[in-house]
C-alpha cells in the first residue's frame, strides 16, 4: 500500500541557542541596543511633544541626580535598595526557586523595625535599640521567606503562587499596624517615627560622616561582596547551583535538597528583611503598605538581567534607579505626564531585554521554505 | 574580564559624582517658588492645587519658566524631603506641598533650610513646633462651604416633601466619607446642619470607605445608602463613584472639589471647593517682602478661599440661590455660626464645653476648650479642622 505522504510543515524560522558571544562583542551589542532605544525615544518625543530630545534627556539627567547634583546620594541610595533586594532574591533564583515574595519579605522586615522604633523607644538605650531593629527585622524577613520554603520542601507546593500571596498577607498586616499606630489619630498614616521631641531620632540609623544614606550604601556593598563570595566560593553556594540545575543530580550526589531549599530561602528572606530595616530605620523612618515600592518585583528583573552576578547587578540597579528618578524629573521639568516617563523607561528596558535574547539565541531562517514562499508571492 | 567591567562601572559612577559636584554654581537672586504635588493633573485633588498655583503665580507676574517650579507625583515618603531639598537648592524662597502625608518630610526640610519658607496644606503641626519659624500650615473653613451646600440639599428635600415624593419623616440623606478623620467629620456635620437649618426633620446616614480615592468602594457605599432609604447623597471622597451612582438612580447629589454637573446633569445640585489661589498669593507676597507667614492660615468665604460651584438650577429647588446668598452674607458678617450649639445636641444634650484635640501629641487627648460664645470655634486654634463630635441625627453605618 502506498503511504500517503503527509508533508511535515516546517516553520519558516526557528530559534537556536547560541554559543557564548565574546564579552567585548556582547557589550558592544548592548551599547548599540541602548543607542537604538534612545533613538526610538527621541523619535517619539519629536512626534508627540514640542520638546527637543536633548531637552528631554537633560531633564532625565537632572531628575536623576538633582539640580547641581544635590540628590546624587539619594540616587545611590535608591540603587542600593534595589541592589540589596536583587541580591536577596538571587540565591533563590539560582536554585530555580521562584521567590516572587521579596516585596512582602521587605515589608515584614520594615514592620519589625518600625515596631521596635515605636514600642522600645526610651525603654532600651539607642545602641541596643538599633541592634534589636536589625535582629528583629532580619528575622521577620527570614520568617516570611521560610514559610513558603517549608511548604515547598515538605509538600511540594507551588512557590511562585505561595510567595506572591505572602506579599498580600504582608501588606494587610502592615495596613493593620498603620491603623494601630497612626499619627495623627484616624488619618491612616504613621508619619515620621521619632521625628522630634523626647525620643528624637530614636532607632534611626546614624548618618556616617554627615553624608546622607552612606551607612545604607556601605551595608549593601558589604552584602554584595558577601553574596558574591557565598555564591561563588562556598560549599553552600555550590549546592544551590546543583539543586538549581537538577534536583535529581543533587539528590544523587547526596545533597539534602529540602535542607538547601529552606536554608537558601532563609538567607533570601533575611537579606530582604535587612532591606526592610534599611528602608524604615535608615531612609523613610515610617512604614506604609507601599514602603517596598515595587522593588521586590523589579529586583527579579535585575537579578536575571545580571545573570546572578552581584557586581553586574550593582550596575543594572544603578541604571534602573537612574531611569526611574530621571523619569520623575522628566515629568516635572517638561510638564509631560508621568505616564510618558514610564513609556521612555519601557522602551529602554524593552531594547535591553530584547538584546539579551539575541545575545543568547540565533534565529535560523529556513531558506528553502522562505524562498518558496517568495516565489509563491511572486506568482500571485 | 568581569572584574575589569565592574571596576569600570564604579569609575563611571564616581565620575558622575565628580561632574555633578564640579558643576555647582551660585544662584541668582531672583525670587522663586516651588510646589510639590502628590499626583499630577489626572487627580482632581491635585488639579485643584495646580490650577490655583498657576492662577496665583500668573496674577503676581512670576515667570513660569524661571521662577515657578512644579514637582508632580511625589509620594508621601523620603522622596518628598528630597524634592523639597532640591527645590531649596534651586533657590526657591518658598516651597509648598499639598498632601497630608508630606508634612513630616516638609518639617525635616524646614529644619535643614531655615532661610526658606515651607508651607503645607491640611497639616496640623506648625502651631506646636515652636522652634520652627519657617514651617506653616494652611487650610480653609470649608465647613462653611459645606454648610451652604447643606442648605441646597435641605431645600431640595423640602421640595420633595411638598411634591409628595417623600414624607417629612423620610427625609434621610446619605454621606460617603473617606475616613472617620476630623476633617471629614467636620465637613459632614456642617453639611447636615446646613440641611437641618431649612429642613428640621432631616437625618443622615454616613458610610466610610477608609480610602481617600476608591471609585468602586464609593459607588458601593452610595448604592448601599440609597438601598437603606437615603433620598439624597453627598460625599467627601475624591472619585466620581458616588455622583455616578446617584445619576444612574436619579437621586440628587451634592459634590466636592469641582462641579459634577456636566457628568451628572439630572442629579448634581452644587459642590463646594477650596480655592487655594488666595493663600498662594498671600504666601508668595509675604515671602517676597520678607514678612512672616502665619503658622496657620485659614482661608474663608470672605477671602475667596471657600467657593461654591454654579448651582444646577435644573435639579435644585427654586429659590435656592437666594437662600445661599443670604446665609453666605450672614456667615461672612459673623451673625451666623455653623456649629452654633443651639442647633445641635450630642446624646440628647446641648454641648456647653468640649476639649478638642488641637495639638498633635502622643496622648490624643483634647486640651483646648473650643466652645465659647455659644458656638464651636472650628479652625481657629489651628487651620486644619478638629470638630469630631458625633451629633444626634447622624448615624454611622458599618
Amino acid at each position: 500500500m502506498m503511504k500517503t505522504e503527509k508533508k511535515v510543515q516546517e516553520p519558516i524560522f526557528h530559534v537556536v541557542k547560541k554559543d557564548g558571544v565574546v564579552l567585548w562583542r556582547a557589550w558592544l551589542i548592548r551599547a548599540a541596543a541602548i543607542v537604538l532605544a534612545l533613538l526610538v525615544c527621541a523619535l517619539l518625543i519629536l512626534v508627540m511633544t514640542d520638546q527637543t530630545p536633548v531637552e528631554v534627556f537633560e531633564s532625565i539627567f537632572e531628575g536623576a541626580i538633582g539640580v547641581r547634583g544635590v540628590n546624587v546620594m539619594a540616587l545611590f541610595q535608591s540603587a542600593a535598595m534595589l541592589l540589596c533586594i536583587s541580591l536577596a532574591v538571587t540565591p533563590a533564583f539560582k536554585m530555580k526557586f521562584w521567590n516572587i515574595g521579596a516585596e512582602g519579605q521587605v515589608l515584614m522586615g520594615g514592620l519589625a523595625a518600625a515596631a521596635c522604633m515605636i514600642c522600645l523607644r526610651g525603654v532600651v538605650p539607642n545602641g541596643v535599640l538599633i541592634l534589636l531593629i536589625f535582629v528583629t527585622g532580619v528575622l521577620a524577613g527570614m520568617l516570611w521567606g521560610v514559610i513558603p520554603a517549608l511548604f515547598k520542601a515538605q509538600w511540594g507546593t507551588n512557590e511562585t503562587l505561595f510567595t506572591l500571596m505572602m506579599n498580600y498577607a504582608a501588606m494587610q498586616i502592615v495596613s493593620f499596624f498603620v491603623v494601630k499606630w497612626e499619627n495623627p489619630k484616624n488619618s491612616g498614616k504613621i508619619g515620621i517615627i521619632n521625628q522630634r521631641g523626647e525620643f528624637k531620632q530614636a532607632g534611626w540609623l546614624p548618618e556616617l560622616f554627615d553624608v546622607d544614606y552612606l551607612l545604607n550604601i556601605l551595608i549593601v556593598l558589604a552584602v554584595m561582596i558577601l553574596a558574591w563570595v557565598y555564591l561563588k566560593y562556598s560549599k553552600q553556594g555550590f549546592e544551590i547551583t546543583v539543586v538549581g540545575e537538577s534536583e535529581n543530580t543533587a539528590r544523587y550526589v547526596g545533597i539534602n535538597v529540602k535542607k538547601v531549599i529552606i536554608r537558601t530561602m532563609a538567607i533570601s528572606g533575611a537579606i530582604c528583611g535587612l532591606a526592610g530595616v534599611l528602608l524604615v530605620a535608615g531612609t523613610h523612618h515610617t512604614i506604609a503598605a507601599n514602603t517596598a515600592g515595587g522593588n521586590g518585583f523589579t529586583a527579579v528583573m535585575v537579578s536575571w538581567l545580571a545573570k546572578f552576578n552581584p557586581f553586574v547587578m550593582a550596575g543594572v540597579s544603578f541604571f534602573i534607579a537612574f531611569l526611574e528618578k530621571g523619569a520623575g524629573g522628566l515629568a516635572t521639568n517638561t510638564g509631560l505626564n508621568a505616564s510618558f516617563a514610564d513609556i521612555i523607561i519601557g522602551i529602554l528596558l524593552f531594547f535591553i531585554i530584547g538584546c539579551e535574547f539575541f545575545l543568547n539565541y540565533r534565529i535560523v531562517v529556513n531558506k528553502q521554505r522562505f524562498s518558496g514562499r517568495l516565489k509563491q508571492k511572486g506568482g500571485e | 574580564m568581569k572584574k575589569i567591567l565592574s571596576a569600570l562601572l564604579v569609575v563611571a559612577m564616581l565620575a558622575t559624582l565628580v561632574v555633578t559636584f564640579a558643576s555647582c554654581k551660585a544662584d541668582d537672586d531672583e525670587f522663586k517658588v516651588g510646589f510639590i504635588f502628590l499626583h499630577d493633573e489626572n487627580s482632581t485633588y491635585d488639579k485643584n492645587f495646580m490650577d490655583a498655583a498657576t492662577a496665583a503665580t500668573e496674577a503676581l507676574g512670576l515667570d513660569k519658566e524661571t521662577q515657578v517650579f512644579f514637582v508632580t507625583n511625589v509620594p508621601e515618603g523620603q522622596e518628598c524631603y528630597e524634592k523639597a531639598k532640591e527645590l531649596a537648592n534651586k533657590g526657591c524662597d518658598v516651597i509648598f506641598a499639598d498632601s497630608f502625608g508630606h508634612e513630616d518630610y516638609m518639617i525635616q526640610a524646614a529644619e535643614e533650610f531655615p532661610e526658606v519658607q515651607f508651607c503645607h496644606a491640611t497639616g496640623t503641626k506648625a502651631h506646636t513646633e515652636d522652634d520652627l519659624d519657617n514651617f506653616h500650615n494652611a487650610f480653609a473653613s470649608i465647613y462653611e462651604g459645606r454648610y451652604l451646600a447643606g442648605i441646597v440639599a435641605g431645600l431640595k428635600l423640602n421640595a420633595m416633601i411638598s411634591a409628595g415624593a417623600i414624607t417629612a419623616d423620610k427625609a434621610k440623606m446619605g454621606y460617603v466619607g473617606a475616613m472617620p478623620y476630623a476633617e471629614v467629620k467636620s465637613g459632614l456635620t456642617a453639611f447636615y446642619l446646613g440641611a437641618k437649618s431649612v429642613c428640621p426633620t432631616v437625618t443622615m446616614d454616613v458610610k466610610y470607605t477608609n480610602s481617600w480615592y476608591d471609585m468602586t468602594k464609593e459607588q458601593e457605599a452610595a448604592n448601599a445608602l440609597m438601598d437603606g432609604g437615603c433620598v439624597l447623597i453627598s460625599q467627601h471622597a475624591d472619585s466620581m463613584g458616588a455622583p455616578n451612582a446617584c445619576e444612574a438612580r436619579n437621586v440628587p447629589n451634592v459634590s466636592y472639589n469641582g462641579s459634577t454637573t456636566a457628568a451628572c446633569p439630572k442629579t448634581a445640585l452644587i459642590s463646594s471647593r477650596i480655592d487655594w489661589a488666595p493663600y498662594f498669593e498671600y504666601m508668595i507676597k509675604q515671602a517676597q517682602e520678607g514678612k512672616e507667614i502665619v503658622d496657620d492660615y485659614t482661608g474663608s468665604l470672605k477671602d475667596g478661599s471657600v467657593k461654591l460651584t454654579a448651582l444646577n438650577t435644573a435639579a435644585a429647588a427654586p429659590g435656592t440661590q437666594e437662600a445661599i446668598d443670604a446665609a453666605k452674607a450672614k456667615l461672612i458678617a459673623g451673625e451666623l455660626h455653623v456649629f452654633d450649639t443651639d442647633t445641635f445636641t450630642v446624646k440628647g444634650a446641648k454641648v456647653t464645653t468640649y476639649l478638642a484635640d488641637v495639638d498633635t501629641d502622643e496622648t490624643w487627648q483634647g486640651e483646648t476648650e473650643v466652645i465659647k460664645d455659644g458656638y464651636f470655634h472650628e479652625s481657629e486654634y489651628r487651620s486644619a479642622p478638629y470638630f469630631d463630635l458625633d451629633i444626634d441625627g447622624i448615624t454611622t453605618l458599618q
